[in-house]
């Protein structure tokens, strides 16, 4: 009891350097945090895919497109309960930075499979018998205020000229890592427009097919299959698991993950190197206690627990306060950033993380200083002015 | 007695030298990361730049924005060739390249993970227009087979990238013969073929983009115009300095504006840092501060003092964290560019307006730091100093 009272009396006897220290760590913790809840984000798609679910796409690249006529001998294999495809639109809503996922997609096949989008059956229906019509994710329409009935006009970088769909539904998600920024219209839509306008050429041809297996422990399997049907076809496939899939798209932009985890390591490093000089400045200051505390009869271990005590303790407060930062500071990531980060949440890791870090800080910064005065010679300590 | 000596505040950070190192290396770190982002951003930027020539112009499909989403017809084709104004070779043929573009996955060095390569068709005037591109292994390829050459980014991050290797795609075997080092410009990260061959192995009926080169640069307006004007065409030219700096601009903004907040929100823990330490050195010195008034220097000089000794705390942490982030020229680095949606390699890039920015930023913080405690040093009374002294 007596080291505690000692130790919180040490903390706050320099009130303006304990808490200049601590906002240090505030900073240091949440932004430590708000880092770590981005590099989660880029994977949230992987981690809400189904393992019910395989994408199939051209062996070369995405920008590839399939046959159409595969849709009916990817339904003939062995394994396949149903199938569905979709095409990237890439269009832009009135400005680039307006970022959202479109998606052409034969609607009839791709709602059933893709169950955690929930429509209204009403909605549903609408939005089935308009081939104009297209359903759009929750966040994504209050985002840009949009109602059933509304006309989002879309301009077209992938498929040119100006498109616009009607809002006929508004899908909320059935879980909470559910993209709800989405927009979804109707594949004919695009493939019928396209060949109104230049009827010589094909329409649109398919972007990816959706596999819905029955068994996830098939997966690979019925993948191995599939592309088996394609080898040395005039379009090969490569068929893999929706959170293979979207992982594919996470490790492009590895560069900059890596980059950035270094990042949030090297905020941790500089707070480290300011609460130790915070440390060292105070043990500097009282090596005259030190000593005649020493003198006293006390061991070099209790300076030493009282230093690591004085630091753990402000490490604490700075990292409590740091992790209670980082949820407002999410959320106004989230809604700063929805249509590239479409699930920034903090998780327990990430709590964990950051106070393994403010402790690590906390410890590290009073091993130089606790070692120092654990050596002081008695009488060269209390001849020293401070 | 104007100002207090240089050396007086100098030997005031040696004499605590550890404290002085640990405050400049929480400085050191955030000039660090501010550096190594803007050169970063910058490196993109200028390994687009400097993709395109001042005189090449670009043309794709109305609205398309990067030529993999583009498509320019064979018939829209030969109307661009017979534009006025377009550099003829030696032979009399106009300096156009007709390219189709497919993108490719290939795995990449060291994780084996995919990622998408530019795969670009190209012709004799394609080399021609792209004076920066040499070969430096193999040979060129055969107009008409199916051999490929690499880029030397490509081959540096690609497994199965080299001279003799076969690149399965299209529903054939490329046989690589050559690599190209194209100065550190985009194409470093393409793989290069032959236009029919490409076009006929993906069952492409037009191509992904037009380059030709202008005569005269000066008719880039007239040029246009006339683009513009032939319905036929519904097509869109650029200059193609500014079609590459375009492709730049998401990634490097992002990198940049990413970055930038970063370093602003650490640059807080390090002020922090600064302010402990000034106010620390202002306690310690509370008597040599009363000494010094008494000898005549005023308060303005004390706080010049104080504050000059923290613009020096800082410059060392600046120096130090801008020479670790100058090493950072030597590394590669690839990641993939979103607008295109394929692989770029590219290097940091060390400008000299980055060294300046960092080390503004170091004494910016080193004065954010430094003045409070400046400030209350000077605001003290004489008596008071002494008696605490």
């Amino acid at each position: 009891m007596f080291v505690l009272r000692l130790l919180l009396k040490n903390a706050f006897r320099h009130r303006l350097r304990t808490l200049l220290t601590i906002v240090g760590l505030v900073v240091a913790v949440s932004a430590f945090g708000l880092i770590r809840t981005i590099l989660e984000a880029w994977y949230a798609g992987a981690e809400a895919s189904s393992s019910t679910r395989l994408i199939t796409r051209s062996a070369t690249s995405l920008v590839v497109p399939l046959p159409l006529a595969y849709g009916d001998r990817l339904r003939s294999v062995d394994g396949v309960r149903s199938v569905s495809w979709a095409n990237w639109f890439g269009g832009i809503y009135k400005e680039p930075r307006n970022f959202f996922p479109q998606f052409a997609v034969d609607a009839a096949t791709y709602l059933p499979l893709h169950p955690e989008f929930v429509i209204p059956l009403d909605q549903r229906i609408d939005f089935l018998r308009d081939r104009g019509g297209a359903v759009v994710g929750r966040k994504l329409a209050a985002k840009h205020g949009w109602q059933i009935g509304d006309k989002v006009p879309l301009i077209g970088t992938i498929y040119g000229g100006t498109w616009s769909f009607t809002v006929r539904a508004i899908y909320s998600g059935a879980e909470s890592s559910t993209d709800e920024n989405q927009l979804f219209f109707h594949w004919t839509n695009l493939d019928e427009t396209l060949k109104k306008r230049s009827p010589t050429r094909r329409g649109a041809a398919v972007g990816v097919y959706v596999v819905g297996i029955d068994d996830p422990n098939n997966a690979a399997l019925i993948g191995a299959r599939i592309d088996e049907q394609f080898r040395n076809s005039r379009a090969e496939t490569l068929t893999e698991t929706e959170k293979a899939f979207q992982l594919g798209f996470v490790s492009m932009s590895e560069a900059i993950l890596v980059a950035l985890q270094a990042v949030s390591f090297i905020v941790i490093v500089i707070i480290m190197a300011v609460m130790a000089n915070t440390m060292t400045m105070t043990a500097r200051e009282r090596l005259a206690e030190y000593a005649t505390l020493k003198a006293l009869g006390f061991g070099p271990g209790f300076v030493v627990r009282l230093l690591f005590g004085e630091s753990l303790f402000i490490a604490v407060i700075g990292g409590a306060l740091g992790m209670l930062a980082t949820l407002p500071l999410a959320q106004a990531l989230a809604s700063v950033a929805g249509g590239f980060f479409p699930n920034v949440h903090v998780s327990p890791g990430t709590l964990a993380l950051q106070a393994a870090a403010a402790l690590v800080v906390g410890g590290v910064a009073a091993a130089w200083p606790a070692w120092r005065m654990s050596r002081i010679d008695i009488v060269a300590g209390l001849r020293h002015v401070a | 007695m104007n100002a207090v000596p240089l050396s007086y505040i100098a030997r005031n950070l040696w004499v605590r030298r550890v404290t002085t190192l640990l405050t400049a290396l929480g400085m050191a770190l955030v000039v660090y990361v501010f550096a190594t982002v803007l050169m970063m951003s910058e490196g993109v930027k200028k390994t687009l730049v400097d993709t395109g020539q001042p005189d090449n112009v670009v043309v794709l499909r109305k609205g398309a924005g990067s030529e993999v989403n583009s498509a320019v017809s064979r018939a829209q084709s030969a109307i661009l060739e017979t534009l006025p104004g377009i550099a003829r070779s030696a032979d009399g043929m106009p300096l156009l390249s007709k390219e189709p573009l497919v993108l490719n996955n290939l795995a990449k060095r060291g994780t084996g993970k995919p990622s998408n390569v530019t795969m670009r068709g190209v012709g004799p005037t394609g080399y021609a227009l792209r004076p920066q591109v040499r070969l430096v292994e193999g040979r060129w390829l055969r107009p008409g087979s199916s051999e490929i050459v690499a880029g030397r980014g490509v081959a540096r991050g690609f497994e199965g990238v080299q001279v003799g290797s076969m690149l399965r795609f299209g529903g054939r075997d490329w046989l690589i013969v050559g690599l190209f080092d194209a100065d550190k410009s985009g194409f470093d990260s393409e793989i290069w073929a032959d236009t029919e061959q490409l076009m006929q192995a993906f069952r492409r009926q037009s191509y992904s983009s037009v380059i030709f080169k202008l005569a005269d640069p000066a008719d880039y307006e007239a040029t246009q115009a006339r683009i513009e004007g032939d319905l036929r065409l519904q097509l869109e030219p650029k200059p193609e300095q500014q079609f590459y700096a375009d492709q730049s601009r998401a990634l490097s903004t992002f990198i940049g504006v990413l970055g930038t907040s970063l370093a602003v929100i650490f640059s807080i823990g390090a002020v922090v840092g600064a302010m402990i330490t000034m106010f620390g050195s202002v306690a310690s010195r509370t008597g040599e501060i009363g000494t010094l008034r008494a000898l005549g220097f005023r308060r303005s000089a004390v706080l010049m003092a104080f504050l000059l000794e923290a613009l020096l705390l800082s410059l060392v942490g600046g120096v130090i964290g801008l020479a670790a982030a100058s090493f950072m020229t030597t590394v590669n680095i690839s990641t993939t560019n979103f607008q295109t949606f394929s692989e770029l390699a590219f290097q940091f890039a060390f400008t000299p307006g980055i060294a300046v920015k960092s080390l503004l930023f170091a004494l910016g913080m080193g004065l954010v730091g430094g003045f409070v405690p400046a400030w209350r040093a000077a605001r003290l009374k004489i008596v008071d100093c002494l008696r605490a002294a």
